[in-house]
This record gives C-alpha cells, structure tokens and sequence, in this order.
C-alpha cells in the first residue's frame, strides 16, 4: 500500500491505495469521480481520458502511484457551475453524443487538443488528434463539428 | 486486475538497479504502456515496478555533433514535438509521432520500446536503420548486436538504456501500412543514406523481430532510387503470418515500403 496524493481539479486528494491501483480507480473508487469511464480497460478506446500534468493520458494505463505529486484533471473540473466549458457547450449544441459512454473521454482529449495546438486547428488534426478515441455512436462527424466549433468560439472571445 | 506487486519511484540509476536487485522478479517500467496491459493480461507477474523515468540521466534530446542522442524516458510526444529532432532526423520525429495515438505518445517512451523490442513496434526499425548505438547502465551496444529475436534484446538482467545515440544521416524516410485497429506496423521500412552507404530496416513484418534488408541495402548504395528495388522481393518464409496479413502480403508490403521510404526522404509515408 502507498499514500498518494494527487492534485485533482484543483483540490489536493489523498488516499491510502494498493501500489497497483490505476489511477482511474483511484479517481472513481477512492473519490467517487465517476465521470471518468473505463471502457476496454485495455489503452485501446480513450474513455478513461484524463489530463495529467498538461497532457491528455489514458488513465486505464498509468498507475495512481505514477501520478503521486501530479495534477489530474476530469470531466468533472471542467464547467464553472452552471456554465458549461466551450468544448462540453459545443458537444452539446452539435449532438456530438449519442449514447455518451465516450463522451467524457472524447472532451477531455479535445480540450487538450485545444490546449496543445491553440484554436487555429483544421479538421485533419483534429481527427488525427482524436484517434485515441474511440465512438460506436456517432460516426465522429459531429464530434470533429463540435471541436472545430470550440476553437472557433476560442478564437472569437480571444478577439 | 492485476497480480499484486511493490512500486518503486527510483531517483537515480544505482537505486533503481539495487531495487530491481533486492526483489525476487523485479521489472522496470518507464512509459508502462507495454508493461501495464501485459500485467492486465496476467502474462507478466513482477512483484515490484521499478519506475524509471524520475532518473535524470534518462532524460535530455540534444544534438552532439555527427549524433543525436535521446534519453530512454523522452516519450514519443516528445520526441515528435522536439525542434531539435525535426532538423537533425526529420523522419525520426515524424515516425515518434506516428505510433499509437496522442494519449500513448503522452506516456510511451523510447527506451521502454527499444528494451522490449516487440515485433511491430515503430522505433527498432529506427534504431537499426540508422545504426543507433544503445547506451546502457553498463556498456554502450551496437544497433547490430542489441535486436535479439521477438520481445529479445542484448539486454542483460537488470541492466537499464539510459541513452540511444543516432548517427545523423544524409537522409532518411519511414514507410508503414499500420494495422487500422492497433495501429501497430503491420510492416514499415526504415531506411536511411550515409554518403554512399544504405541501412534498409524492416518492422512489423519479420517472424524474429526487426531485420535489416541487406538486398536492397545494396541495390540501394548502386542506385538511391525507387526503381533500383524493382525485381527485389522479400522471403515471405521469414515473415509473420495472422489474421491481420499474410506472410506473402507483409513480404509484399516489405517492398513497397522500402520503395515509398526511398521516394519520401525527411517524412513518414503512410501505405494505408
């Protein structure tokens, strides 16, 4: 067993875990952050997509003692109260959901897209960028809309 | 869920080499992202993780004169995204940025793929095609003698990469027709110029891991182009054969990339 304390959404967590606890059980068990889904549990679909230190991981693959010391962010650090962030607001106003398991993963890896490469991105990026995510639903044509859109209300309220 | 074990966060080279030491079946574990699923799967039972990517000597991109040398904990990301990578060996970031996906390359690195030289992964070809030298814990090993045969490396027990150097060539290319679920090269060809010198290193395709294409390699110093390859084939009797491709097609795909790679110096050619 191992102490771990993990800087999530903004808030020191800790919790005492077995070492080869992953870090997204540590996220839904220990703090009862169930946005975060595990899907194939196998680093294939993206589901468990969380930000660790900047950069968008699968959270199904890193152990939570890795991330000792670290900053993890979720679905659920995301919107500011009742307002949604741009990229969930844009998800919402493209249907880029349908059955909306991937949902939380798909967003966490497109709000890194964002953070990564700025808001002037095109549509093949976005969709080379989004290939660690995976959606039974959808298709992927209102997912990419809905991020292309996200950078472009970036753009506008940079201007 | 995986078989219990002990993590260890080493800080330097000596402490992770006496953690792995002290435990009965000790593995290290950089990027984690060949190790974890493997544990997931039960194949793989270590009773402690020595986490290596804290060492500082494992870290650091930098040009050194005719090389360019890459700690064995930089992830693919990094190297992909590496300002001094892209000018020295263009098509070494492009093939970075080309395995698995942003969420891998965010935590895969170089040293844990080269140590577990799995069949289809990108950096071998690399590695062997230009002629690396892999720095370790305790010697420096040749690109030639390190490659050992599928998920096999010259790699003594405990012993860790802490560096590859790479000599910078004149030019190379990477070709690879990828497997559209895993991503992984079902067969890509490195291949890289040194004046009138030719390295062709084949990935994904070959039954004992890497290989180089000493044929080619030769046509290639006669004539750097496309159409000196034209008659040259493979033995599909040393190639893979599954469910995703034929011996006879990887054999085929082993041509055609080395053919691609040669015609698209300083980028990564995808075949599919």
């Amino acid at each position: 067993m191992s102490d771990v304390t993990i800087n999530v959404n903004g808030t020191d967590r800790s919790a005492t875990v077995e070492d080869r606890t992953l870090l997204v059980d540590f996220l839904r068990e220990a703090l009862g952050l169930t946005g975060t889904h595990v899907g194939c549990d196998t680093s294939q679909c993206g589901a468990c997509t969380v930000i660790l230190d900047g950069k968008a991981v699968k959270s199904c693959t890193v152990l939570a003692v890795m991330a000792e010391g670290s900053e993890v962010r979720t679905i659920e650090g995301l919107a500011e109260g009742d307002e949604l962030h741009p990229v969930q607001a844009a998800f919402c106003k493209h249907h880029a959901l349908q059955c909306g398991f991937c949902t939380p993963g798909m967003i966490m890896a497109a709000v890194n897209i964002l953070e990564r490469h700025g808001p002037d991105i095109d549509e093949a990026l976005v969709r080379h960028q989004l290939e660690g995510n995976l959606c039974r639903c959808t298709g992927y044509h209102n997912i990419v809309k809905a991020v292309l859109d996200a950078a472009q209300q970036t753009r506008i309220a940079a201007e | 869920m995986m078989y219990d074990f002990a993590y260890h966060r080493a800080r330097t080279l000596d402490d992770a080499r006496a953690a792995f030491r002290d435990a009965d079946d000790a593995a290290y574990v950089s990027g984690g992202h060949s190790l974890l699923p493997t544990m997931k799967n039960r194949l793989a039972a270590p009773d402690r993780l020595v986490h290596l990517t804290a060492i500082p000597e494992l870290r650091g991109i930098a040009r050194d004169g005719d090389r360019l040398v890459i700690g064995a904990a930089e992830t693919h990301a990094g190297v992909a995204a590496s300002p001094v990578v892209q000018e020295a060996i263009p098509a070494l970031a492009a093939l970075a940025g080309s395995i698995g996906d942003p969420q891998v390359r965010h935590r895969g690195t170089m040293g844990g793929s080269v140590a577990n030289n799995d069949p289809a992964a990108d950096y071998p070809s690399a590695v062997l095609g230009l002629g690396a030298t892999i720095h370790t814990s305790e010697r420096e090993i040749d690109a030639d003698d390190f490659f050992a045969g599928m998920f096999t490396t010259a790699l003594d027990e405990g012993e860790i990469v802490t560096r590859i150097a790479f000599p910078v060539p004149d030019s190379a290319g990477y070709a690879k027709m990828r497997n559209p679920a895993s991503r992984y090269a079902l067969a890509a060809s490195f291949v890289a110029r040194f004046g009138g010198d030719v390295r062709v290193a084949i990935t994904g395709a070959g039954s004992d891991g890497v290989f180089r294409w000493h044929e080619a390699e030769e046509a290639l110093a006669a004539r750097f182009e496309p159409g000196a390859l034209d008659g040259l084939a493979v033995d599909p009797d040393g190639m893979m054969s599954d469910m995703h491709a034929s011996a006879a097609f990887r054999a085929h795909l082993c041509a055609v990339g080395t053919a691609r790679a040669v015609a698209n110096p300083g980028r990564l050619t995808l075949l599919a």
